[in-house]
């Protein structure tokens, strides 16, 4: 007998609006555990705000936002910290500290939010840069880095505190196909043996065939679509089918 | 008087910020690595452009004041003019000045280009309060800071003060020395000096506050180094005011 699915992440009736334009009108789901959910659309529709309601880095009007099984909606700072342990989140432009190597933007949550001693700190680092292909860069410092490698360092940093849930925003763009690839196959790989739940915001429908479960499709604020792949192929919104089917 | 709701919004505002740096430094964890770069950041890297503008302003001083004393017969007052001038006003303010156009720029920049690249946001979702991780150790540092600075200032002046003198008298450094602290009592200086921490909280609050809250980019970049600079100075000269009263008030005895 399988396990039951535990959900990972759900909106429950969210409206967000920055001064008078509404960016998410009352948009429900969920994902589950394990599961990974590519988020479509044109620019400007609320996708990444959605990444960042599920941080907490803002707040929506109304609605319930949940991450495993707390409602981080109006959360407290001590209580939010303890629901960012679980979370990792991959920034646009990845993000990374200007001030600090490529090991110390790695260290530094490490050394802050575990005990691990500097040996201990050292080999994760060590791990994770390998395992996205920098094992070789962590002297470097962020501007010394081409934008495929900056990716997969805030891929790394965001992966360094062995998260349950990801956050991807636009993982692949600015990257040439083959890259952008490489990130798909190590998001992939972060499901399949760590049983990550992934929520990727990206405008590459040839990687959301490949990595996704789930899509959504937001218009204009609206969910328009969700379901699987080939639900979302056959959705009734004309938006959402031209994304899918392009 | 849509602009003066807006005043009092700012004030307030800035006001709500400095009092959470207060808060915020005395609530541990506390950011000693931090302080410790931020430090070094302020304090090591300001030391050449305070001492060499502190010891061309010595030399500049005593060459304009040189004429008017000798032409009273008071020559042997030099000495004292440049020491006092220096230990209780010019040396805390210039110094203050100078470190809200090096330090208030930088910092405001920097916290700007850090919110417009979320970095702060990056920040916040490794479970690091960013307030407390990047604000209160930059306007610790530069509360620490410009009171050793100022000092640094007010001797490279002296300094600067004696060359100008010796070049034109050939006065000994001895007696200069003796002529400098004749009519200077710790008192003088101690208050003036430490005032510059009330300049350095300024200078750090007003130019975190215009970095940390900025949304507008990489505009507000721009716009953060130069609000900084032009409020931090700004205040630094109304406070000064302020402080002299407030010093003279509560220790009567360093009125010169």
């Amino acid at each position: 007998m399988s396990e039951p699915q535990t959900i990972a992440v759900e909106f429950k009736r969210v409206m967000k609006s920055f001064s008078t334009k509404r960016v998410l009108n009352d948009v429900s789901f969920h994902i589950d555990q394990g599961q990974a959910l590519c988020l479509l659309g044109r620019s400007g529709t609320g996708k990444s705000v959605t990444l960042k309601l599920i941080m907490a880095l803002m707040q929506p009007d109304s609605g319930e936002v949940w991450v495993d099984q707390d409602n981080v909606v109006g959360m407290g700072e001590h209580s939010l910290s303890l629901v960012r342990k679980k979370l990792g989140y991959l920034f646009q432009d990845a993000a990374l500290f200007d001030s600090l190597t490529l090991y110390e933007n790695l260290a530094l949550p490490l050394s802050r939010l575990t005990k691990k001693s500097t040996d201990e700190i050292d080999d994760v680092v060590h791990r994770v840069l390998t395992d996205v292909g920098l094992g070789a860069d962590g002297a470097k410092y962020p501007s010394a880095l081409s934008g495929g490698m900056k990716k997969r360092a805030g891929l790394a940093r965001a992966l360094v505190l062995e998260p349950k849930i990801l956050l991807a925003d636009e993982p692949s763009s600015g990257l040439d196909r083959i890259t952008a690839f490489e990130i798909d196959e190590l998001l992939m790989r972060r499901k399949t043996e760590h049983g990550t739940a992934l929520i990727i915001v990206t405008h590459d429908v040839h990687g959301a065939r490949r990595v996704a479960d789930r899509v959504g499709v937001l218009d204009k604020g609206n969910l328009v679509a969700f379901g699987s792949v080939d639900e979302v192929s056959q959705s009734e919104n004309e938006v959402a089918r031209k994304l899918i089917t392009e | 008087m849509r602009w003066l709701s807006k005043l009092f919004e700012f004030v307030g505002k800035v006001g709500l910020f400095a009092l959470r740096v207060v808060a915020d430094s005395l609530r541990p964890p506390f950011e000693f690595a931090q302080l410790s770069r931020q430090l070094a950041e302020v304090g090591n890297r300001s030391l050449a452009l305070i001492v060499v503008s502190g010891f061309a302003l010595g030399a500049v001083m005593t060459l304009h004041t040189r004429n008017t004393l000798v032409a009273f017969g008071a020559t042997a007052m030099i000495p004292a003019v440049q020491a006092v001038s220096f230990f209780v006003e010019i040396g805390p303010l210039v110094a203050g000045l100078l470190l809200a156009g090096r330090v208030g720029s930088g910092i405001g920049a920097v916290l700007a280009n850090m919110r417009a690249t979320e970095q702060i946001d990056a920040i916040e979702s490794l479970s690091i309060d960013s307030f407390k991780f990047l604000v209160v150790p930059r306007v610790l540092a530069c509360v620490i800071a410009l009171p050793f600075l100022t000092l640094f200032m007010d001797f490279a002046g002296l300094l600067g003060g004696f060359l100008s003198e010796e070049v034109a008298s050939h006065i000994a450094p001895t007696l200069y020395i003796n002529r400098a602290f004749d009519y200077l009592q710790w008192s003088n200086f101690i208050a003036p000096t430490l005032k510059t921490a009330v300049f350095g909280f300024i200078i750090g609050s007003v130019s975190s506050y215009f970095g940390y809250t900025t949304d507008k980019g990489a505009q507000g970049v721009g716009e953060a180094a130069t609000n900084s600079v032009v409020l931090s100075s700004l205040l630094i000269i109304v406070a000064d005011v302020l402080l002299i009263k407030c010093i003279f008030f509560l220790f009567p005895e360093t009125a010169i």
